[in-house]
């Protein structure tokens, strides 16, 4: 196992003048699944394109495998992508799509057959093996992108948003599904996402990034548990972030005394680390809506806007009323500036 | 009445696209000796004769060639300059594509005389030379505007994913590309295939003694003999351009490129 399997060391990517990454470093280990996750625009796809030698870095260095591959034609360096839109070859069916890598390898016949095969058992479409691109369903249609890339024994295996264009419930299926094959076939898997969810579900270790700068990296607990800073907690659903000011917690519209002690420059509560129903506060209820398990509230309060989950047995406050809260210590994330 | 007024103009368009074409079948079929509507009586002798007429396949075998040669010969630079055109941010770009272009916009009697003047005259091109490069140039308008198309609807990623697959960029665009923009391309020759083969103005002053293509020679033909032969080669010109087109729909849906 080696701990930086892939290595981008102070690596720029630009388009023209535009810098989209600057001075990246990042560390990738043998086997593992990681998640770059962030907001639209972030320089995910970019770094991702980088690592498969699609867009060559204005300057850095990229290694794969001990191996400095910044000047290598991206069809030397033996890593595979799937795309967003997958990119299946329109003419060709689902065998030949998965075929097509084998093919240029000029292997004997016998053995292209019995590895695309493998491939398609791989990713469960026995059966469909005849079909054309437009003949499948956009989940099958990714995985038979899947497999052409795994059939080439990757050394890293790419994924640009992998499950973004599936409906929910296919969603959950392809994450499993990825997962299964990750540890099947021990490929270093990278892929994208800007689903925080996502990632948290099916990441060994997430990068958060934000205007091509990494904000924070670690395991989905560390990330979950101890955002590092604002934009961490925001992305982590610490959507109630305040600066503390001496005794109170301040914002753009106002302040409010803060009951206990705080050491932290600023303090982030998740919506459902508020109480709701007492407390030393009161905001009046701007919306609420049903999400299953509980109701969130959007609360108007003397801070701007809050927002609260409450259980779902409490009575719903109507629109317009008051409803007392608080900002416990116990749920608070200390934040650094 | 809106049904009234739909078919009434459905046959008025019916009528004007193909009451030309039962006129010629039919002068062409003319017993008589010259040229009328309606024939007077019915026979084939004219059609017969057409095959007769020796600078007639003289002419043909020259139209054929500069069909075939011109609109290859065209497609072999316009399919390269469209996928640049299409995938590579080129500096001026928009100029290549005016310039492309400008043989649609030109009057052809102009690319003619133009052509004439500055390759055949000065430079001593051979005739047959400087209506292979007329044809060509007049075709290679269409073979990239057809073929732009077919490229934009297939997307720069499937490149990328073929090259990671292994591929060098010309793989890419030999087992990828082309097999994709096939349709493209076989449309483009179709569409220059039956424009260079009916062109006229452009041939207009290139054509010199001896060295006629088939729509030159038929117009020269008229100006002596008033005879129905004309309209019996119109007639069968006619049904050679119809069968292309019907076999290429038949294969492969024509009409969704054109
Ligand atoms: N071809 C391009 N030319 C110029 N700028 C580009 C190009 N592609 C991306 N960018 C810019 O680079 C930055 C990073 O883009 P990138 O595509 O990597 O974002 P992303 O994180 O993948 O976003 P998304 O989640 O929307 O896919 C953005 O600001 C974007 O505008
Ligand atoms: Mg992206």
């Amino acid at each position: 196992m080696s701990e930086k399997f892939v290595s981008l060391s102070d690596l720029t990517l630009s388009y023209g003048s535009t810098v989209a990454v600057p001075n990246l470093d990042l560390d990738i280990v043998e086997g593992e699944l990681i998640a770059l996750l962030g907001p639209s625009g972030c320089g995910k796809t970019t770094t991702m394109r980088a690592i498969a030698g699609l867009l060559t870095p204005a300057s850095g260095m990229i290694e794969i495998d001990g191996q400095d591959v910044t000047r290598l034609a991206a069809n030397k360096r033996g890593i595979g992508l799937v795309f967003q839109s997958y990119a299946l070859f329109p003419h060709l069916s689902a065998f030949e799509n998965v075929a097509f890598g084998l093919r240029l390898q000029r292997m004997p016949e016998a053995e292209i057959r019995s590895r695309t095969e493998a491939g398609i058992e791989t990713v469960g479409l026995m059966g469909f093996e005849a079909r054309k691109p437009a003949e499948m369903s956009g989940g099958q249609q990714q995985r038979v992108a899947l497999a052409r890339s795994l059939v080439m024994d990757p050394k890293v295996l790419l994924l640009d948003e992998p499950l973004s264009n599936l409906d929910a419930r296919l969603r959950l299926e392809m994450r499993s599904e990825l997962q299964r094959v990750q540890k099947d076939t021990g490929v270093t898997m990278v892929f994208v996402t800007h689903d925080q969810s996502e990632a948290l579900a099916m990441a060994d270790r997430i990068v958060l990034m934000k205007d091509g700068k990494i904000e924070q990296l670690g395991t989905p607990s560390q990330l979950y548990a101890e955002p590092a800073t604002a934009f961490a907690a925001e992305f982590m659903g610490f959507e109630n972030i305040f600066c503390v000011e001496g005794e109170n917690l301040v914002s753009d519209t106002g302040q409010l005394p803060l009951g206990f002690a705080a050491e932290a420059p600023m303090l982030a509560w998740r919506p459902g680390g508020v109480q709701v129903g007492r407390g030393p506060f009161s905001g009046r209820v701007l919306s609420s809506s049903f999400a299953g398990g509980h109701r969130e509230y959007v609360l108007d309060s003397l801070l701007g806007q809050i927002k609260a989950d409450a259980p779902i047995e409490t009575v719903e406050v109507p629109l317009g009323h008051n409803i007392d809260f608080d900002l416990p210590q116990s749920t608070a994330l200390p934040l650094a500036a | 009445m809106r049904n009234l007024t739909t078919s009434t103009i459905l046959g008025l368009t019916l009528t004007f696209l193909i009451g030309p074409f039962i006129i010629i079948i039919f002068a062409g079929a003319s017993a008589g000796e010259t040229l009328a509507f309606p024939p007077d009586g019915l026979s084939l002798k004219w059609y017969l004769k057409v095959f007769t007429i020796e600078s007639f396949r003289e002419s043909f075998l020259l139209s054929l060639f500069l069909a075939i040669f011109g609109t290859v010969t065209a497609l072999l630079l316009g399919v390269p300059a469209a996928y640049a055109l299409n995938r590579y941010d080129l500096p001026g770009a928009e100029t290549i594509r005016t310039v492309v272009a400008a043989p649609i916009i030109v009057p052809g009697i102009i690319v003619g005389l133009a052509l004439l003047r500055y390759l055949v005259v000065p430079l001593d091109f051979t005739v047959t030379m400087a209506l292979f490069m007329a044809h060509t140039a007049l075709v290679l308008p269409y073979a990239v505007r057809v073929v732009s198309s077919s490229l934009n609807n297939l997307r720069a990623d499937m490149e990328e994913a073929a090259v990671l697959l292994g591929c060098t960029r010309m793989q890419a665009f030999t087992k990828v590309v082309l097999p994709n923009i096939r349709g493209g391309v076989l449309a483009a020759f179709i569409l220059g295939f039956v424009t260079s083969f009916n062109q006229v103005p452009v041939s207009l002053f290139l054509s010199g003694p001896g060295v006629k293509t088939l729509p030159i020679d038929m117009l020269a033909y008229m100006e002596i003999t008033y005879d129905p032969s004309v309209a019996a080669l119109s007639a069968l010109l006619a049904f050679m351009s119809l069968s292309i087109v019907f076999v290429a729909e038949r294969l492969l849906g024509f009409s969704r490129y054109v």
